[in-house]
């Protein structure tokens, strides 16, 4: 099974990478932009998909300060 | 006494460990797939770069061999020091709470700072004076924990050079043995660099292994 792994900062982390993607965007002319956070993407292929939980909770994200999110795909 | 400097791949400032070390007692290197910690009295993880820093910094070479070992140390009560990328590795290890996120400026920093010595009554701070000038050289320095930590160094107001929590430098764990601080003590052991201030922390060590029972 293919399933991807959505690692982000947690709510309430400064997260001065997201800040200064905000900042450089409006630089650009892109203008409405809020709120942008930078995470991590890991695409893995598993045999057990039960074990994607165990594995970003001691290895693919730090739960101290980081979230992550599991996307199972077929 | 004998020193153990843990050299992974990646890490860069083992030498500079070892030869600080040997201006207090004797010191050698101990490799990240070995085991054995050689009888070695304190450990010393330094900085770099550890498994090219993938994932997170410190996350990978948690699980070197040589961390079982020196996690078995700890927890019978032998000195530790994470110095840098080694304060990332303990953290990640969970032998120190919290964790060092990047820097709020998002940029490398490479400067002396004063530090303040918040607690002298340790294992590793016993011979400190009350400030030191020590150089920083990091990135991902910015140290957060939600829970209270015990709070060995601080920077001196106006020097946080990373947007640390609480101006925190150096924290120790509740057992007092080990010890991670992001400025780094062995590159300030020589007058030619412009401090010495880094021995003093070397030298407490050696005066409080000088105290203790060996650990088995």
């Amino acid at each position: 099974m293919r399933a991807r792994v959505l690692i982000r900062p947690k709510a309430g982390i400064l997260d001065p990478q997201g800040q200064a993607v905000e900042r450089a965007l409006p630089a650009l002319g892109f203008s409405g932009v809020a709120n942008v956070h930078v995470g991590r993407l890991v695409e893995l292929d598993v045999q057990d998909s039960t074990q994607l939980e165990a594995m970003c909770e001691r290895l693919l994200a730090n739960p101290l300060v980081e979230d992550y999110e599991i996307i199972e795909s077929a | 006494m004998k020193f153990g400097v843990i050299r992974f791949p990646g890490t860069c400032d083992d030498t500079d460990a070892q030869l600080a070390a040997q201006r207090v007692g004797d010191a050698e290197i101990l490799w990240h797939r070995d085991r054995d910690l050689k009888g070695v009295d304190a450990v010393v993880i330094p900085g770099g770069f550890s498994y090219g820093d993938y994932l997170r910094t410190g996350a990978i070479a948690r699980f070197a061999p040589v961390m079982e070992s020196v996690t078995e140390f700890a927890h019978a009560g032998g000195l530790v020091l994470g110095i840098c990328n080694g304060f990332q590795i303990l953290c990640e290890a969970g032998l120190l709470p919290g964790a060092l996120l990047v820097n709020d400026n998002l940029r490398f920093v490479f400067r002396q700072v004063t530090l303040e010595v918040a607690d002298r009554d340790t294992p590793f701070t016993r011979n400190c004076p009350p400030t030191l000038q020590i150089p920083v050289k990091h990135t991902s320095g910015r140290y957060y924990s939600p829970e209270p930590v015990q709070v060995v160094l601080r920077y001196a107001p106006g020097q946080n050079p990373n947007g640390s929590q609480d101006d925190i430098a150096g924290i120790i764990n509740n057992a007092g043995n080990v010890f991670g601080l992001m400025p780094h003590p062995e590159h300030a052991v020589d007058a030619l660099t412009g401090s010495t201030d880094g021995l003093t922390i070397f030298e407490s060590i050696r005066a409080a292994v000088a105290e203790r029972v060996p650990v088995a």
